[in-house]
């Protein structure tokens, strides 16, 4: 493994990373399927020039299913729905911009502590993939839970299910089944977030999730 | 006032007992000689005491010997300021001449106290003759609350210092500092004596959420005695730290100073944080103490940490910062105190949104605050910057660390410090901005006059140090060796081949190495260029001047209450910063166009310290005073029944010990 | 012995050089915007005759100011022209390089913004309070931003001397690596606040409430405001030339190397400088003015790229821990 291929992945990696900073500050929700089509780009590319380095040609088949799949179909289909739906673009969210991204940097920083010392013994580029992984999943979780909108915590799901494949693809020889499996996970829950949609929008006119959980019975409490 | 001639004597006497222990703690600096070791004959039966100067205590003596001679004066002056201004009565003289040479004494007390029964004592001296001081103006109305505070706090803090000395003279109590130092205690004993010291040492120095006292306390004083407690008290609570952190305790953990540095960064940003939220300007100041005290503290942490990791070098350069910010703080912190003094003397409020244009009123006392605030903003080549800078260095070494949630943990530490150094110019241009810029907002402020001589006087002599340890802090860092090595091991270097007007710490292989700074060449740059820039205007570009009404965009001049008050200066920084953490609410209500009456503007904020620490304590304190009132009113013979019951419980203890 | 003069010098050429500059590129980014919006443009020359003008006129002081007043421009002045002639330019090889490191430099401008703003309080109108009141609200996150790139290159890069970051770099190398672009971003948001340009502050507006800058030297006239204007235009140089110091030093001579290499930094320098007012005048002229209120997010996020940059130095090979 040559300086060249380390230094490509490692960037690769961290702009994925930063793409889900990029995720957490968006108030649009189109900026934000945009920005996770952004994302998936990233990682088809950081997956398609792992696959180069590793010379394991599956991993070409991986690029290939997230630059079709999340990088084009799936924010196609978001798009629609939005439009079809006419919702409400702008994003509300439970905690302050600014504090959002405040604990992202501390949780990246929580990652890269835990994984860093963790991994001592592995590869340079395992143990760094790993701990970017770790951090774009962390940050999905954050996005998910500091959502109120339903399609919000669906690209935190999906983004979540980004850097999960990151970490997929870092380590030599993970066979390509796995990855298979999560995408078509990502498929089912994208169909049952979609039939979501619609029930949601039916009932109530509003994509947010306040909602249900009032007809839980949990909001009067 | 009728007691001139007592004041004089006992500000005098003071004054040059305070000279006398600075001139002993810096020729002891500069000699840089072994401890001095004096026994004397009081002190607990069979233990004695002992008095001990070595190279830290000089440090803390040096600043604490300083601002004791330049008080004096103050105070001095300040009495007999006092006594012409009508309608501005300072304290009576009796309520705080006798407490002076006391609180002075305690304080010198703690710091060459050789052994824990000497340090307890003088640190209650010290806290009761301050406490006595603020009483002193116990006729305005938030004197006594803020007195009461104190106490209680004061109390808690000696308690855990006195459980703290106790652990660690372990079994065989050994007392003095040198059985102390000698003897281990065991991991566990340690760290609770530790955590324990950081609790009674960091309350008395303001560590965030432990300094809910301090800015009502340092304000209610007068103002020579707000410099003290405020510019020195907080360094010898730090002296402590020091003494039981870096000496006492042994080979430290990473934990202690990750701990102490968590916590001081938090201190840092929020203390400067309330410092911008404040119009009382001395509670302004007690509040930026409270971010000064975080800034050391941070940098102690760092130091402590560096020292476990076993990389001495950095160890001696971030505690070199600490020790040069503690002298540094208690020079620009006294003067600014001063200052506040004169303004108070002077207008008779402390309100900033009365105070304004006092530059023209207060023509001396303006560019000597105006030193001490940009000395306080790390303005180079003043003497905050350069034990900024030097901290920053420390922090940049933080990779070094082996642990990696300490290297992570160093950056963000660096962006609080950075931040708190931000905050504190945003603050310092709010107070001198407001309080001496523009037109007056009041009566008071028009009527101001110049303060005397001795007020004078008592604020030049910290301003010309400020900026003498600015442009050759080398020379300062020098008397600092000593200090260095009782506390992790070695000096900081000598500054390489670059001499003593440079500052250039010098890593260890590995290290940050060819950084540099020298404010006797910046000042000395900057003086040529403004020089030669003022020579060519003058000679070549007109040189008309003319005074005319101010422009204003053309607006016509609607009199002073126009201009930004100090709420609305901090209002920007206030919706940045404090409306999450603060809760820093604005309402405005405007009357109906035609209607006459006044628009109202209500700010209100909440301080986070006072919900979740000061009144959990403040509730158990009353539960257990309710509670030993019963005491009060008991038989005789219950008294009998409860003094048997303690003896007999004390015998039964020694008797499953031995 | 002639090295020591050789720097000497330098510092004394780089000194005239930024001065002299300071203005035609503050001429060149007006003219280029001027021309993107469609307009012919002034002559890039005219900010000397301006400030020629403004000298020779004379200087209207308001009623109730004090010395501070008089003194701050010239004080604001010294202090940016220092700063700037601590930036290699064309050469690194400049005699106060170790009397002030980045650091330094930060608060060398940061004690130039204190005087300014301390002058706009100094008149006592509202508009002064409204510039010197954001401007500081600007600068206490501004300057830790900055102030973190400064430590991730300082761990990069072993030093804190800017003189050491470009022989470091053009020396060593540094490789790619996210930090550095971090960095960059960061910096480049902090350079758009510090130097008053679009989208934070708007260098040629004249409405009241949008001004920050400006509101603060509103008072100015004659030789002051000519300080103060030119005191501007070099911190606008200075962060130009910054950021082409650190993130592109290539073309910079080196100690020991000869009088071609000087030449060839110096036309560097002035490509370098080109492009940078293209890219200026090109962003200015594409976004807009933010709201106050959103600069603290703006600069928030600076400050957080600056954290990130430098945790990010611990996931890269040539780290050594």
């Amino acid at each position: 493994m040559g300086e060249i291929g380390y230094d490509v992945a490692h960037l690769l990696g961290t702009s994925i990373l930063l793409v889900s900073f990029a995720l957490l500050y968006q108030r649009r929700l189109t900026s934000l399927i945009n920005a996770f089509a952004v994302q998936s780009v990233l990682l088809a590319a950081a997956a398609a020039w792992q696959g180069w380095i590793q010379a394991s040609p599956h991993l070409y088949l991986t690029a290939l299913i997230a630059l079709v799949l999340k990088a084009v179909v799936i924010p196609v289909a978001l798009h629609r729905i939005i439009a079809r739906l006419g919702i409400h673009r702008t994003i509300e969210r439970v905690l302050g911009v600014a504090s959002t991204l405040a604990l992202a940097v501390g949780l990246v920083a929580l990652s890269l502590a835990l994984v860093l010392p963790l991994a001592g013994e592995a590869a340079a580029l395992t143990r760094e993939d790993l701990a970017l992984a770790l951090s774009v999943v962390l940050l999905a979780l954050l996005m998910m839970i500091s959502r109120r909108n339903a399609i919000g915590q669906v690209v935190g799901f999906m983004s979540l299910e980004n850097g999960l494949i990151l970490a997929a693809i870092g380590v030599k020889g993970m066979p390509l089944v796995v990855e298979m499996s999560v995408a078509f996970a990502v498929m089912v829950a994208f169909i049952i977030f979609g039939v979501f949609f619609f029930q949601i929008r039916e009932r109530f006119d509003s994509l947010d999730v306040q909602y249900l959980e009032r007809f839980r019975g949990e909001g009067d409490r | 006032m009728g007691r001139g001639p007592v004041a004089a004597l006992i500000y005098g006497g003071s004054g040059v007992a305070a000279l006398l222990v600075t001139g002993v703690a810096f020729a002891f600096l500069i000699q840089g000689d072994s401890p001095w070791h004096l026994k004397i004959p009081i002190g607990p039966p069979g233990l004695g005491a002992s008095l001990v100067l070595d190279g830290l205590s000089a440090v803390f003596l040096l600043a604490v010997g300083l601002a004791g001679a330049t008080a004096s004066v103050f105070g001095w002056g300040y009495g007999r300021d006092g006594a012409h201004k009508p309608g501005h009565h300072g304290p009576a003289p009796a309520r705080v001449l006798p407490f002076f040479p006391l609180f002075l004494a305690g304080m010198v007390m703690v710091l060459l106290a050789g052994d824990a029964f000497g340090f307890l004592f003088g640190w209650e001296v010290m806290s009761v003759a301050s406490w006595l001081l603020v009483l002193s103006t116990h006729d305005e109305p938030e004197t006594p609350r803020a007195a009461r505070l104190y106490l209680v706090m004061a109390a808690i803090g000696s308690l855990c210092l006195m459980v703290s000395f106790g652990l660690l003279a372990g079994p065989e109590a050994a007392f003095s500092f040198t059985a102390m130092r000698e003897q281990g205690v065991g991991d566990g004993l340690t760290a609770l004596a530790v955590v324990l010291a950081v609790l009674g040492a960091g309350s008395k120095a303001g560590l965030v959420p432990l300094h809910i006292w301090l800015p009502l306390a340092h304000p209610a004083a007068p103002s020579h005695v707000s410099a003290l407690m405020s510019g020195v008290m907080t360094k010898v609570a730090l002296y402590g730290l020091c003494r039981i952190l870096f000496d006492l305790a042994g080979m430290p953990d990473w934990w202690w100073g990750a701990l102490l540095a968590a916590l001081g960064s938090l201190t840092a940003v929020a203390g400067v944080l309330y410092a911008l939220l404040q119009d009382d300007i001395k509670r302004l100041l007690a509040y930026s103490t409270v971010e000064n005290v975080g800034f050391i503290c941070l940098s102690l942490g760092l130091a402590l940490m560096f020292k476990a990791d076993g990389k001495p070098v950095i160890a001696a350069l971030a505690f070199s910062a600490a020790l040069l910010h503690v002298l540094n703080h208690s020079l620009f912190k006294t003067l600014l105190f001063y200052g506040a003094g004169a303004v108070v003397a002077a207008t008779g409020t402390r309100s900033l949104e009365t105070l304004g244009g006092l530059i023209h009123r207060l023509p001396r006392t303006a560019p000597l605050l105006l030193i001490g605030s940009a000395a306080a903003s790390a303005l180079p080549p003043l003497n905050g910057f350069a034990s900024e800078w030097l901290g920053f260095q420390a922090i940049l070494n933080g990779p070094q660390l082996s642990l990696w949630g300490l290297k992570v943990g160093v950056m963000v530490v660096g962006v609080f410090a950075a931040l708190a150094a931000a905050l504190a110019a945003a603050c310092f241009l709010r107070f001198f901005g407001i309080a001496f810029l523009g037109r007056p907002r009041s009566a008071e402020a028009v009527a101001a006059q110049e303060v005397t001589a001795p007020l004078q006087l008592a604020m030049v002599v910290p301003a010309l140090l400020c900026v003498l340890v600015g442009i050759l802090p080398g020379l300062v860092l020098r008397l600092l060796h000593d200090a260095a090595a009782i506390a992790v091991g070695t000096a900081l270097p000598a500054s390489g081949s670059l001499g003593w007007l440079w500052l250039a710490p010098v890593g260890q292989a590995g290290g940050l190495a060819g950084n540099s700074y020298s404010g006797f060449f910046v000042l000395l740059v900057a003086g040529g260029l403004a020089l030669l820039v003022f020579r060519l205007i003058r000679r070549h570009a007109a040189s008309g001047l003319r005074r005319a009404d101010a422009w204003g965009c053309g607006y016509p001049p609607v009199g002073p209450v126009s201009q930004y008050s100090g709420a609305s200066f901090a209002q920007p920084l206030r919706r940045v910063f404090a409306s999450g953490v603060f809760q820093a609410r604005e309402q405005v209500s405007m009357p109906e166009p035609g209607e006459t009456g006044a628009a109202s503007h209500l700010l209100r904020w909440r301080d986070p310290a006072w919900d979740f620490v000061a009144r959990p304590v403040w509730a158990t304190v009353d539960w257990l005073a309710g509670r030993l009132n019963h005491l009060q009113f008991l038989t005789i013979r219950r008294y009998l029944m409860l003094m048997f019951a303690t003896l007999v419980t004390l015998l039964a203890i020694m008797a499953v010990l031995a | 012995m002639t090295s020591v003069l050789l720097s000497v010098l330098f510092q004394l050429v780089q000194l005239a050089l930024v001065l002299a500059v300071a203005p035609l590129l503050t001429g060149c980014v007006r003219f280029a915007k001027a021309r993107l919006l469609g307009r012919s443009g002034a002559d890039p020359l005219q900010p000397y005759r301006t400030l020629l003008r403004l000298f020779r006129k004379e200087a209207v002081v308001a009623h109730g100011t004090s010395w501070l007043f008089r003194a701050a421009p010239y004080a604001v002045f010294t202090l940016i022209w220092l700063a700037a002639g601590l930036v290699p330019t064309f050469s690194t090889q400049l005699v106060l390089a170790p009397a002030a490191d980045l650091i330094a430099l930060v608060a060398l401008l940061g004690s130039a913004r204190f005087f300014t703003i301390l002058a706009g309080m100094d008149a006592g109108t509202a508009f002064g309070g409204i510039g010197a009141s954001r401007e500081a609200m600007i600068a206490t996150l501004a300057e830790p931003a900055m102030l973190m790139v400064i430590f991730t290159l300082a761990i990069l890069l072993q030093t804190t001397s800017l003189a050491g970051i470009v022989e470091t770099i053009l020396g060593q190398g540094v490789g790619l690596r996210i930090s550095l672009a971090l960095g960059l971003v960061s910096l480049l948001m902090v350079a758009i606040a510090e130097a008053g340009r679009i989208p934070i502050d708007n260098p040629s507006t004249h409405l009241e409430l949008t001004m920050v800058h400006e509101a603060m030297v509103l008072e100015y006239s004659g030789r002051h405001l000519a300080l103060m204007e030119l005191a501007g235009m070099l911190r606008l140089l200075l962060f130009m030339a910054l950021i082409a110091c650190v993130f592109c030093p290539w073309g910079i001579a080196r100690a020991g190397d000869g009088p071609l290499v000087w030449l060839l930094g110096l036309v560097t320098f002035f490509g370098k400088m080109m492009v940078a007012v293209a890219a200026l005048a090109v962003f200015e002229t594409s976004i807009a003015k933010m709201r106050v209120f959103r600069i603290g997010e703006f600069l928030g996020g600076a400050l957080l790229l600056g954290l990130l940059a430098s945790i990010f130095l611990f996931v890269s090979t040539g780290f050594k821990g």
